[in-house]
């Protein structure tokens, strides 16, 4: 058994992953662990990642989680070109630094938006209140000012004129609202030039094959919803109340 | 001018910075950033980190933002001893899966349970319901679980048999609720362990000199009203 990548496309960091490995040409055998069926709080699955989360790599005896920690040891052990986490003290701070502030500037809120225009409507047949939708867009769009201030800046790329792991990184997590409808693109020429110059860099047909499941969540009948998970989505619509 | 360290040793990340210089006998100025005053909303600091947080380094005309950034950066520029952030590549890879997954979990926790358990009610003269510091306290409870069965399990520190990056940013986001008076210790003989290892490995004086600002925060006198509206956003944050 070669090196395993436990992932469903429908998350964020799982893309990132993917894209990576399918770029560089990396070996690995797809997992597919459904986030929709809940597998990923499966005993089997908790036994790869007792976190629960995805996605995560199995290397022999070893185990990883945590996207940006995989990114990282897959640049290293398969000696990838050197753009992606730049030798250079510098750049490759810059890279560290976007990778720690998107946890919680970018990958967190996008994946709310994502639940309040799309998931939670679904799951429960209720809309968040308006003035709490309002109140993450916000903290969105002030987010996505700041990483053209100061990350994106004039440059090509975060790092300057060649992709990284943080532009991926970014695209992907700025990708999950397009599922509930929502582009936090158009209100900047500059995003949408960088975001259509990393994914043309990425590759089309790749970018494309890596977005499909999110595409397609729309179409996702969720009748066949585990009652306990939609418990669970009905205390969440309660906390955005 | 040399390297100059934007900090506030009120807040978690900037100890973790600061005790990781100290001890790496690393030159460089501290520039102190009061977070309750405000400061760091200040303009020029917006030129030193436009996200307006600590910590933040500025070295020549290089800035940079971000403890986990800065913790390498460091480690790299001045060559700091392998195990901080170990060049095996299994090793360091622990160590970046811990702090990358720490941002949106023990962070987290430990910021709430210190601010709903003692900055609000002492500081802030404002009333957290019980119901909002139970859950808090019990989220953060959790993640100690996980700190311990995941991370530390059998191993001296977090990522092996010696210190790295990641136990200091887990022990000074831990001293947040202990400031707060919450004794995450207690019950748990193997994280303390740990604790004791982690201070007797950084050194007891300089991890009492990181911790002096937050021990003492009870203390504060509380807040006049132009600082509370200048908290009051964050206050809604912090009140989940």
């Amino acid at each position: 058994m070669g090196m395993e990548l436990y992932l469903d496309l429908l998350s964020a960091s799982c893309r990132a992953v993917y894209i990576f490995v399918k770029k560089n040409n990396i070996p690995f055998d797809f997992q597919f662990v459904d986030l929709l069926q809940g597998h990923h709080h499966s005993k089997e699955y908790m036994e790869i990642n007792p976190l629960k989360k995805l996605p995560s790599l199995k290397d022999g005896n070893f185990i990883l989680s945590e996207s940006v920690a995989i990114l990282l040891y897959l640049c290293r052990k398969y000696s990838a070109p050197s753009h992606w986490y730049p030798p250079d003290l510098h750049m490759r701070a810059r890279v560290d630094e976007f990778m720690a502030w998107q946890h919680t500037a970018i990958q967190l809120p996008m994946s709310k938006i994502l639940w309040i225009k799309l998931l939670i409507p679904m799951i429960t047949g209720e809309e968040v209140p308006a003035g709490k939708t309002k109140e993450i867009l916000d903290e969105v769009n002030k987010n996505m000012q700041l990483f053209e201030e100061k990350f994106l800046q004039d440059k090509m790329f975060i790092t300057g004129d060649n992709i990284s792991l943080a532009d991926v990184v970014a695209l992907v997590e700025m990708m999950q609202p397009m599922a509930g409808n929502h582009n936090v693109f158009h209100n900047s020429p500059k995003l949408a030039e960088w975001r259509t110059r990393v994914e043309l860099t990425i590759g089309s047909g790749l970018f494309l094959e890596a977005h499909e499941r999110l595409k397609k969540l729309t179409e996702w009948d969720c009748s066949t919803l585990d009652p306990t998970v939609k418990e669970r989505v009905s205390k969440l619509l309660q906390k955005f109340k | 001018m040399g390297l100059e360290l934007y900090l506030d040793l009120l807040s978690q990340p900037c100890r973790a910075v600061y005790i990781f210089a100290k001890k790496n006998r690393i030159p460089f100025e501290l520039r102190t950033v009061e977070l309750l005053k405000g400061q760091h909303r200040s303009d020029a600091f917006a030129q030193v980190n436009p996200l307006r947080k600590v910590p933040a380094l500025k070295d020549g005309e290089f800035t940079l933002a971000e403890s986990v950034a800065i913790l390498l950066y460091l480690s790299r520029k001045y060559k700091a001893p392998d195990h901080w952030y170990p060049e095996d590549l299994q090793a360091r890879a622990r160590v970046d899966e811990y702090l990358a997954w720490q941002h949106t979990a023990l962070r987290s926790s430990c910021t709430r349970a210190m601010w709903q358990k003692m900055m609000f009610p002492v500081f802030l003269g404002e009333r957290v319901p019980p119901e909002t510091l139970a859950s808090t306290l019990a989220e953060l409870d959790s993640c100690l679980q996980l700190l311990e069965d995941k991370f530390l399990k059998d191993q001296d520190f977090l990522t092996g048999p010696h210190i790295s990056v990641a136990d200091l940013v887990a022990i000074t986001e831990l001293m947040h609720p202990v400031s707060a008076g919450c004794q995450i210790f207690k019950s748990r003989p193997k994280l303390a362990a740990w604790y004791k290892r982690v201070e007797a490995a950084v050194g007891e004086d300089l991890f009492q000199e990181a911790h002096a600002v937050v021990m003492k925060a009870k203390d504060l006198p509380p807040a006049d009203t132009a600082m509370k509206e200048m908290l009051k956003p964050l206050v809604q944050v912090l009140l989940r």
